[in-house]
């Protein structure tokens, strides 16, 4: 590990101003996706801003009957939360389905949604990797490419976003509330926070240096059943090879592109009453693959209407 | 930089360089070499260590985020004289070979169970707002943050059940 200096944030405000003063810095809240980046040599801030400990940890009813989730929320006690299983039960299935509890207590709803990808070639540094080292060349494309995205990936970078719990999230339409090192806090769509790689790879999501998450707003559920349904190498413990979250009509895609995919055509076609099977055979229309990540077009043209119908006869019965 | 950890009920004020793992000031700073380290990656569990009675792997975390914490670690839990009862059911179960990953078994399986009586739902809970029934598919799931690569997995959910008691 490099060396770096460390400071624990006393409020949020003091957080983004050192985020803004201090050269290649980084917030720190649960750490285990960044420290073990770290390890590697992956990332190499100089300095860390812990903001761990940051009174941003509260789950609470929003006026409009929605739900407010704090930035530094552990995993575990969000899926835990009573409004959380009640209401957005997708959000419980996807949260629990991903790392191990060790992992749930101690990640944090924002780091969650800033983890970097898993793809192999991000993590060996010997190998090249335009997220990783931009303009190094992309090793995934010919290479061993099993897990990488068939929607939305480039010439330079076909990585996945390794999250589940933002895939239920985006299926949700949360909002992300983030606060600028200006002070000012400004909201917008989840679905518009991560990018898709196109030629800057390096560059995960569309928030400005400095800028730190400090909640994600769930509307009001919509109505109709809801699930999360990952398909993976192992029983637990193990990334997605690919995943969907169903809520009521709207569909999210885990494993399957730089970010969480929603899946609009095929809400389009639902919407306009075609079967589920019809509905992903429309989305799947714009999936493309790199040799070994082909299957995953099979996969998910059987796991998405299987789980739609699941989610359906769950609404049925609610 | 100055750190106060709290570690099995006695206050440890120790000047760490940044970069040092809880793991390492644990074992190389505290001598507590209970904890173990296998991958140094959150991959294996060896590490498991409660903090402030919440299970987690102290690889993937800095001494220095943990100034003011009460860390438990396998050393806190009994001694060879007296050893807690989930210790004696390692060993009344044989839930080891090696005995590599046991500490973190045992203590990530103590921050399960306050999980499981906390009510905190895992992938094998099928009703998220009634009661959890614990199951040995709920206990396996809970602790497949732990890897045993001697592959003690049925004793040492023996030894977890006999801790636990029976499924409703």
């Amino acid at each position: 590990m490099r060396p770096f200096t460390y400071e624990r944030a006393t409020d949020a405000k003091a957080a983004v101003k050192a985020a803004a003063q201090t050269p290649n810095a980084k917030f720190l809240a649960g750490g285990t996706n960044l420290l073990d980046l770290m390890k590697l040599e992956i990332e190499t801030p100089t300095h860390l801003i812990d903001v761990g400990r940051l009174p941003m940890a509260g789950i609470e009813a929003t006026a409009d009957g929605g739900l407010r989730i704090g930035a530094m929320a552990t995993n575990s006690h969000v899926a835990a939360d009573a409004t959380v299983r009640a209401r957005y039960p997708v959000l419980t299935q996807a949260i629990v389905s991903g790392g191990s509890g060790q992992l749930r207590n101690k990640a944090s709803t924002a780091g969650n949604l800033l983890q970097r990808t898993r793809c192999a070639y991000f993590y060996d540094t010997s190998k090249p990797c335009n997220k990783r080292a931009p303009g190094s060349g992309c090793g995934a494309l010919e290479g061993l490419n099993r897990n990488s995205a068939i929607f939305g990936a480039s010439h330079a970078c076909i990585a996945t976003h390794p999250s589940d719990m933002a895939v239920a999230l985006v299926a949700l339409d949360a909002r992300v509330e983030v606060l600028s090192p200006s002070g000012a806090a400004r909201s917008f769509p989840l679905m518009e926070l991560h990018r898709l790689p196109a030629e800057r790879p390096e560059m995960d999501t569309h928030l400005v240096p400095g800028e730190l998450i400090t909640a994600v707003v769930l509307p009001p559920p919509p109505a109709g059943g809801q699930l999360y349904r990952k398909v993976r190498d192992r029983a637990s413990y193990a990334a997605g090879l690919a995943s969907v979250a169903v809520a009521g009509g709207r569909i999210a895609l885990g494993a399957v592109a730089h970010k969480p995919w929603r899946a609009a055509d095929a809400e389009a076609a639902l919407a306009s009453g075609a079967s589920p099977a019809e509905a992903i055979a429309a989305e799947l229309k714009n999936a493309s693959e790199n040799g070994r990540n082909g299957f995953k077009i099979n996969l998910v043209s059987r796991l998405v209407p299987a789980a739609i119908e699941e989610a359906r006869s769950q609404g049925r019965g609610a | 930089m100055k750190t106060t950890i709290t570690v099995n009920g006695q206050a440890r004020t120790l000047d760490v360089d940044t970069r040092t793992t809880l793991l390492d000031a644990l074992r190389e700073r505290l001598a507590l070499p209970g904890t173990k380290k296998g991958c140094d990656h959150g991959q294996c569990g060896a590490c498991t260590v409660l903090v402030n009675g919440v299970r987690i792997n102290s690889c993937l975390s800095l001494a220095v985020m943990h100034d003011g914490d009460a860390v438990t670690t396998i050393e806190g839990i009994g001694t060879v004289g007296k050893l807690a009862p989930i210790q004696q059911a390692f060993l009344t179960e044989d839930a080891f070979q090696c005995g590599y990953c046991t500490p973190g078994q045992i203590c990530s399986a103590l921050g399960m169970l306050q999980e499981v009586a906390d009510n905190w739902p895992s992938q094998e809970t099928t009703d998220l707002t009634g009661k959890i029934n614990f199951t040995d598919a709920e206990l396996r799931e809970r602790m497949s943050g732990n890897i045993c690569r001697c592959s003690a997995y049925p004793q040492i959910v023996a030894a977890i059940r006999s801790v636990a008691g029976d499924a409703a």
